[in-house]
């Protein structure tokens, strides 16, 4: 258990749990857009109702688990791949404002 | 041998996907303002061979990246068996490639 009090075991579990979220859901969103095969319509009211609050709220929430997965990837990919020495904990904390900022804009865009 | 050939196209395929994840979310960000129409992500979409190329190759990338990342999620944490991840996670792989390039059929074609 000595492993989960490192800086980084959050991140490593924030990764794992936004790309499992990720890959489940994906599946919901290929459904929705094979709708468009039934024709704009059959689109259109799944479109509608991703403009109910809880369902808008979601969406935000997977903008941010994106957006975690991608910046929090792209650490990893700097750690495993380079020999750059960069401060794994700044790269990290900058990687999750970074995410929480493209979320807002997101939302804000939604609204 | 097989582990380590996952966790290389792993990393490729994570590689692979950055400029797409980054598009997409910029994207999605343009689009969503001011509501999201059936007509405008169609008009869009439709009858482009460079969208048709780009969700496509995302989808399959993406495909491939997510069943490594379940099958090594799924043995770590919650099957001990790593020949049932496997067949799970290629199950995954299978749904997701169906489903997605079925989706990039829907909105391209």
């Amino acid at each position: 258990m000595k492993h989960r009090s490192h800086p980084l075991w959050k991140a490593f579990v924030v990764h794992r749990i936004s790309g499992l979220a990720l890959a489940l859901f994906l599946p919901v969103h290929f459904f929705v857009l094979g709708l468009a095969l039934e024709g704009a319509e059959s689109l259109n009211a799944a479109l509608k109702f991703s403009e109910l609050p809880f369902v808008k709220s979601a969406e935000v929430l997977l903008v941010l688990l994106l957006a975690v997965h991608l910046l929090g990837g792209i650490r990893i990919l700097i750690l495993e791949l380079t020999q750059l020495s960069w401060d794994q904990r700044i790269l990290n904390r900058s990687a999750f404002s970074l995410s929480v900022v493209i979320a807002g804009i997101f939302l804000w865009s939604a609204v | 041998m097989i582990d380590a050939r996952l966790y290389l196209l792993q990393r490729l395929t994570a590689i692979a996907m950055l400029p797409l994840i980054a598009t997409h979310l910029i994207l999605m960000i343009v689009a969503i303002n001011g509501g999201l129409t059936a007509e405008e992500i169609l008009g869009r979409t439709q009858g482009s061979v460079g969208w048709a190329l780009f969700y496509g190759s995302f989808v399959i990338f993406a495909a491939i990246h997510g069943a490594i990342g379940f099958r090594t999620i799924a043995y770590e944490w919650l099957i001990p068996n790593i020949r049932i991840c496997s067949v799970a996670s290629f199950g995954l792989l299978i749904v997701l490639i169906g489903l997605g390039l079925r989706a990039v059929y829907a909105v391209t074609v």
